[in-house]
């Protein structure tokens, strides 16, 4: 990384777990988020979905690739290959352009992807609550934020009107039982 | 009206809490002024040109007497003394501190309101017909279905970043009291030939820099497909919807870009592959809510109030009041009273905190303690007895809110404006002062007749002047206020968008610019013909060739 640059990823990052959440130590490197991508690093590569299909030659069939998608990538490109990727992750480049989550809850109902799905870029503990019930399990806030302060803000709502994917059912087809 | 139960409640409570706590980290410097913007928006929160504004959400317009005097004790305390009541049927407070809002937001809470999502690209406050319930020309009443939306946008987790603001209208009547055709969805309540109820759905009007008026895109959809519908269009608009430029990113924009066929196509497709079963609506949701929203106990009454009728026959005044005022309703004996917040010298849609306590009490005695606000940035007292009309009208005269202008010139419809508003290009309040003062004459207003008069200070028209008769936009041409002029906006079923009638006039020019439209229209109208269908009888020339004559006006180059 060229010195005085800010880093767009962060070495840690929050993941989903049966129990709760935790903060890990990140093992993917993402390629391609400044300059052409380097398919040939060493490492568990994160890709540009224009690059999977090279990324998979290079590395060989046997290797675990991860896809990134930007804000105006297409899920539906991705149909065929959800069994072969290791991980999904969605940009946010600003955290103003709310692409990601409609991307995200289509990839989840819409194409039925059961893997780690990755929010990245610039978004903080403000956006999880929201990120996570549109169905992603995996967090790498913007630098500046620490994760382990974030965690809590998983859960800033114990009501939640609607359906979404951490929630099939809307709040009026659960109301009866959770007033009882 | 709908009551929280202790879901609702503990949401709102956690909407206060989460917001305590940004504000907390914002000033405390953890926060940047581009992270904070967003959450301060969707909590209402605008940083203005002297102070924050809070805009509070009013869902459908609907208020309890109990909840406006917290309105008025809120104005009272983090404001001064006053709110003003918006087009979309909101609560403005101008004056609040930052550091107070978490407070404001805490007690509203207490009387179950908020100002969730009345701001910011998100789906904003629902709203609906002002006579809701009550009107005798109600198909079904839109509160049960605007209460159910309004609960399914509240906190999307899919649609809080989208491309730009969202507003959404339902209408269960014959007429459009709710502008419908100008939202970037519009839902008019409908019933099939078996029956069966269901939405007529109109996408992509919206007034602001590129007026539309919206194309319905289904004539009829099913009750209970209602939000996975919603959900699909709005998924539609947040991947494909412009977000390069501001001024193109409303839905409006993409539904014109791809053509209103191309848009339907998608969002049926997004509909049939992303819906799910267990999104539709139940009967029971709809029972549910329904029962929040039952007649208030009505007197049988036999028909029209005999009393009544005499003392409009022996009081002018009286008289003129109910003519403007008084509106039908679907009870024998009853009558929807408007109290007017558009006296010459008031900013129109403002209140004071005595006004709105007075208001309170009066709906407490005669209207069973609830009120609404309209569009038109009135309040309306819904179900009085007409035994009762003149004791209203005696005791809303001495609060100052009996003008009978309700429809007519003087009721204007208006934004802030540059005197609060840090986006206005131009003051709007001075300028409807001096037009309401002009036109004081209350028969010279009467014999013109039923017209719609709204101004807004920018290009977001937040007063709506792309469907007045007259509309007036305050635009800014090199450091200087100007206002353009149109003529033959319309809301309603056959809502139209007005016509700009030329170059843009001084500040001072205005009530003459006025005066002369309307000379021209006494010259040309035919007989019980309106301002508006005379324009679009003969077109904008000859207001024009009046209202320019002599060229004596001074005109914007």
């Amino acid at each position: 990384m060229p010195a005085g640059s800010l880093p767009l990823l962060p070495e840690r990052f929050i993941r989903l777990t049966p129990s709760g959440a935790r903060v890990e130590r990140d093992a993917w490197t993402f390629v391609g988020l400044q300059g052409p991508p380097d398919l040939g690093a060493t490492g568990r590569l994160v890709v540009p979905l224009a690059n999977l299909r090279e990324a998979r030659e290079r590395q060989g069939a046997d290797a675990t690739i991860g896809v990134w998608l930007a804000p105006g990538d297409d899920p539906a490109r991705l149909a065929g290959d959800l069994d072969h990727v290791g991980v999904i992750a969605i940009h946010f480049p600003k955290l103003t352009d709310g692409r990601g989550y409609s991307t995200a809850a289509s990839l989840r109902r819409r194409y039925g992807y059961r893997g780690e799905l990755r929010a990245f870029g610039d978004i903080g503990r403000d956006q999880l609550y929201y990120l996570r019930r549109c169905g992603f399990c995996a967090f790498s806030l913007a630098p500046h934020h620490d994760p382990e302060a974030a965690l809590p803000s998983l859960d800033t709502f114990t009501v939640r009107y609607q359906a979404a994917i951490d929630e099939p059912l809307p709040l009026f087809r659960r109301r009866a039982e959770m007033r009882a | 009206m709908y009551r929280y139960d202790r879901l609702d409640q503990t949401l709102v409570e956690e909407r206060v809490a989460q917001f305590r706590d940004q504000t907390r980290r914002f000033l405390a410097g953890e926060l940047t002024e581009d992270e904070f913007r967003p959450l301060r928006l969707q909590n209402g929160l605008y940083i203005q040109r002297h102070a924050p504004m809070l805009r509070i959400a009013v869902p459908y317009g609907l208020l309890s007497s109990r909840q406006l005097r917290t309105l008025a004790a809120l104005a009272r305390r983090y404001d001064r003394g006053y709110g003003h009541f918006t087009t979309r049927q909101n609560l403005q407070l101008n004056w609040p501190k930052l550091e107070d809002v978490p407070e404001i937001l805490a007690e509203l809470a207490s009387v179950e309101m908020h100002a969730i999502q009345t701001s910011g690209n998100c789906i904003r406050n629902i709203t609906s017909d002002h006579f809701a319930g009550i009107a005798p020309d109600e198909i079904v009443d839109p509160r049960v279905l605007a209460e159910i939306l309004r609960q399914w946008s509240t906190l999307h987790p899919e649609f809080a970043y989208l491309p730009r603001k969202f507003k959404i209208a339902i209408n269960g009547s014959v007429e459009d009291r709710t502008a419908v055709l100008l939202h970037d969805i519009g839902l008019h309540v409908v019933r099939d030939a078996a029956g069966e109820l269901g939405l007529r759905v109109v996408v992509g009007g919206g007034m602001g820099r590129t007026p539309m008026i919206g194309h319905v895109i289904r004539e009829f959809l099913p009750w209970r497909e209602m939000l996975t519908y919603l959900e699909a269009i709005l998924r539609v608009y947040n991947r494909h919807g412009r977000r390069d430029n501001l001024y193109k990113a409303r839905i409006k924009i993409l539904v014109k870009g791809l053509g209103v066929e191309e848009f339907a196509r998608q969002v049926e497709s997004e509909w049939e592959t992303g819906r799910t079963s267990q999104g539709l609506l139940t009967a029971d949701e709809l029972e549910r809510v329904a029962a929040h929203f039952p007649d208030p106990p009505y007197e049988a009454l036999a028909g029209d109030d005999a009393h009544y009728l005499a003392r409009r026959g022996s009081d002018r005044a009286f008289d003129r009041w109910a003519q403007r005022n008084v509106h039908p309703h679907k009870r024998h004996g009853y009558a929807a009273v408007t109290l007017s917040l558009k006296k010459t010298g008031v900013a129109p849609g403002d209140a004071t905190a005595e006004q709105m306590e007075f208001v309170a009490d009066l709906a407490e005695r005669y209207s069973f303690a609830e009120l609404r606000v309209s569009h038109e940035q009135n309040l309306i007292l819904a179900d009085v007895r007409q035994a009762d009309l003149h004791a209203v009208w005696q005791e809303a005269t001495s609060a100052g809110l009996a003008t009978p202008n309700v429809g007519l010139l003087t009721n204007i419809v208006c934004c802030p404006g540059g005197d609060f508003c840090s986006l206005a290009n131009a003051k709007s309040i001075p300028v409807a002062e001096a037009i309401q003062q002009r036109f004081e004459d209350l028969d010279y207003l009467h014999d013109i007749g039923a017209l719609d008069l709204n101004m807004s200070g920018c290009m977001n028209s937040c007063g709506h002047h792309h469907i007045g008769h007259i509309g007036i936009l305050g635009v800014d041409k090199n450091g200087a206020e100007w206002y353009q002029v149109s003529i033959g906006g319309r809301q309603g079923r056959d809502a139209a968008l007005g016509q700009v009638i030329g170059p843009s006039f001084a500040a001072a020019q205005m009530p003459e610019v006025v005066a002369r439209l309307l000379d021209a229209y006494v010259g040309l109208r035919h007989e019980d013909e309106l301002f508006v269908d005379t324009v679009h009888r003969l077109g904008v020339a000859p207001f024009k060739e009046r209202v320019y004559a002599g060229r004596e006006l001074a005109v914007a180059a």
